[in-house]
């Protein structure tokens, strides 16, 4: 049992709102899963370099230059809410 | 037998020889949908009125001219859903084509039909889909796999000559073994992710599902190279996946790996592998035993990264440009947590909840950068290993399909599942599973997958020791009695 793990608290941070009985069913769940990778604490990684994926290619870029892409409207048509062309969101101030 | 049990090159040779028109082909499939999709439920939604306009102009001389493929609802096409199994994209319509579909109609082919996932192809069973349970065509009872469960079980039911999905820790091969067909994760870098909706970055690729080994040969001619959409695809060459075929094993080896035979298998999928073993050797095969220290450490240092960049993904989904949108929200983070809450299902919101927590200030050297670190040493264990094989064989699944139900709120006992296919993607080589026999469980039949993997970029011989094997022996031929 990871004592400083806290579904409440992470939840937040990944601004994601959790029912009571969700918080409490997730944090005996993932405490087993994070008790489970306690394992990889014993692997020697002292000399060990990260892999961040499987090929070792860097800085791959696309020449910038314009191109035929989406149309303000194709855009917006998935959009929940829009108004005057722009995508509607939240106040975020006051 | 019916048309639409027919391998893609089957049908082929039937559209060329003009005895089938693509038109004939499409109606046939629908009518085998109509008849018995209502059991299997592997279909989310298909336009055919739309597959019947492209069939009606299909150039069956193009390489997959005129075949229709099913597609998984995590695929982008132009103008069709794209739900990722996830309520949170509900009425989502796709607003371009993801790279593999544009190769796929420059090829011939016709994108017919949306098909069934567990939501952002999380899980492996497909319960964690927001709209269907489907079926294993097996034995109706039992889950299809996961993730792209869909996409095999329509494969196995011959409702689709063949069906795209896409494999992070095993959705490909794991749901191909449960029903009985081939299925092939592709080297990472082979195939554009341009148009997948992403999970983990490091670990998706788009593969086929198959009927035979050469029909997955043909639809990795079609989807493979490089694209640049997608920075991590590769700028190899792309071969001709059929050209090896039929080219004998002599001198071929194939490893074992000890830590994959060690017990805790079902004893009947450890029994048809091993048969398949002893086959490979009457093929002309060297079988040689290796070792992948590394392995109990996959399924860990898996679900660390994974859901690490989940939760870096999903973080898209804030209810503005596309997607579920909360109703009424008095500020912007509540905005935030209730679409987050509503649209997302549980399996989803677990795992951003443990990537977020392994990523967050304090845990992210112990978690996130050990993980990485014990990656490199699994991928260096596979590098060792094919300095003395050609390719290892070894089980899909530990076992065949479960009971629906069985272990939906279980998810340790769920994630364990994946143990011999996680690896493959950590490393970022190729895999595929084929059918190898069947275990009798409560009185039926269930398909068992044996799983083939390659080195990076090396399909060509990874499908010619598939092919082999698959020629020499009935397994393919077999299909399920759909009541």
């Amino acid at each position: 049992m990871n004592a400083e793990f806290d579904v409440r608290y992470t939840a937040g941070l990944a601004r994601l709102h959790l029912s009571e009985e969700e918080i409490a069913k997730f944090q005996a769940q993932l405490s087993q899963v994070l008790e489970y990778v306690e394992k990889l604490k014993v692997v020697d990684v002292s000399h060990v370099e990260a892999t961040a994926h499987a090929n070792p290619v860097f800085n791959i870029v696309r020449e910038d230059e314009p191109r035929d892409w989406f149309t303000p409207q194709e855009a917006l048509a998935n959009a929940p809410r829009q108004v005057n062309g722009l995508f509607s969101v939240p106040k975020v101030i006051e | 037998m019916s048309l639409t049990s027919l391998s893609v090159a089957e049908l082929q040779t039937q559209l060329r020889s003009k005895a089938v028109s693509p038109v004939e082909a499409l109606e046939a499939l629908e009518s085998r949908i109509a008849a018995v999709d209502g059991s299997i439920c592997g279909y989310l939604a298909r336009d055919y009125q739309r597959a019947l306009a492209a069939a009606k102009c299909a150039d069956v001389n193009l390489p997959l001219g005129g075949v229709p493929i099913a597609i998984k609802d995590v695929i982008n096409v132009q103008g069709e859903q794209c739900t990722c199994g996830s309520k949170m994209l509900k009425g989502y319509t796709a607003p371009y084509d993801a790279t593999v579909i544009t190769r796929l109609k420059a090829a011939g082919a016709i994108p017919f039909g949306r098909v069934n996932m567990d939501e952002f192809a999380m899980g492996s069973s497909c319960e964690n889909s927001a709209y269907a349970i489907t079926h294993n065509p097996w034995d109706l009872s039992r889950i299809p796999g996961g993730s792209s469960g869909g996409s095999a079980a329509v494969v196995a039911a011959d409702e689709a000559f063949a069906a795209l999905g896409s494999d992070t820790g095993g959705s490909i091969r794991q749901p191909a073994a449960l029903c009985g067909c081939v299925g092939l994760k592709p080297s990472y870098g082979r195939v554009s992710r341009f148009g997948l909706v992403a999970f983990a970055s490091s670990l998706d690729q788009i593969g086929p599902f198959t009927k035979t080994v050469r029909d997955s040969a043909l639809l990795l001619n079609a989807i493979s190279g490089r694209d640049p959409m997608d920075s991590t695809s590769l700028d190899e060459p792309v071969p001709d996946y059929t050209a090896q075929l039929g080219r004998d094993l002599k001198g071929v080896r194939l490893g074992m790996p000890r830590e994959y035979f060690v017990g805790g298998t079902h004893p009947q999928v450890d029994k048809a592998v091993r048969d398949a073993i002893a086959h490979y050797e009457s093929l002309g095969a060297e079988i040689v035993e290796i070792s992948l220290p590394h392995t109990e450490y996959a399924v860990g240092v898996y679900y660390i990264i994974a859901t690490a960049e989940a939760s870096a993904n999903l973080a898209r989904f804030d209810g503005v440009r596309y997607g579920h949108r909360t109703a009424e929200a008095a500020n912007i983070l509540e905005h935030y947590g209730k679409t987050r809450e509503e649209g997302f299902g549980a399996e989803v919101k677990r795992r951003i909840i443990l990537g977020t927590y392994v990523l967050s200030s304090g845990y992210y050297d112990a978690y996130y950068l050990r993980a990485q670190k014990v990656r490199t040493l699994i991928r260096q264990d596979f590098t060792t290993a094919f300095e003395k094989v050609d390719a290892i064989i070894c089980p899909t699944s530990p076992e065949p399909a479960f009971k629906i139900g069985d272990r939906s709120d279980d998810p340790m006992r769920m994630y364990l599942a994946d143990i011999f296919t996680i690896a493959v993607n950590l490393a970022g080589i190729c895999g595929i599973s084929l059918p190898c026999g069947f275990a009798q469980v409560e009185g039926k039949p269930l398909p068992v997958g044996l799983q083939l993997i390659g080195q990076p970029f090396r399909e060509t011989e990874l499908l010619k020791i598939a092919h082999a094997y698959e020629q020499s022996t009935e397994w393919h031929k077999a299909r399920p009695a759909i009541s």
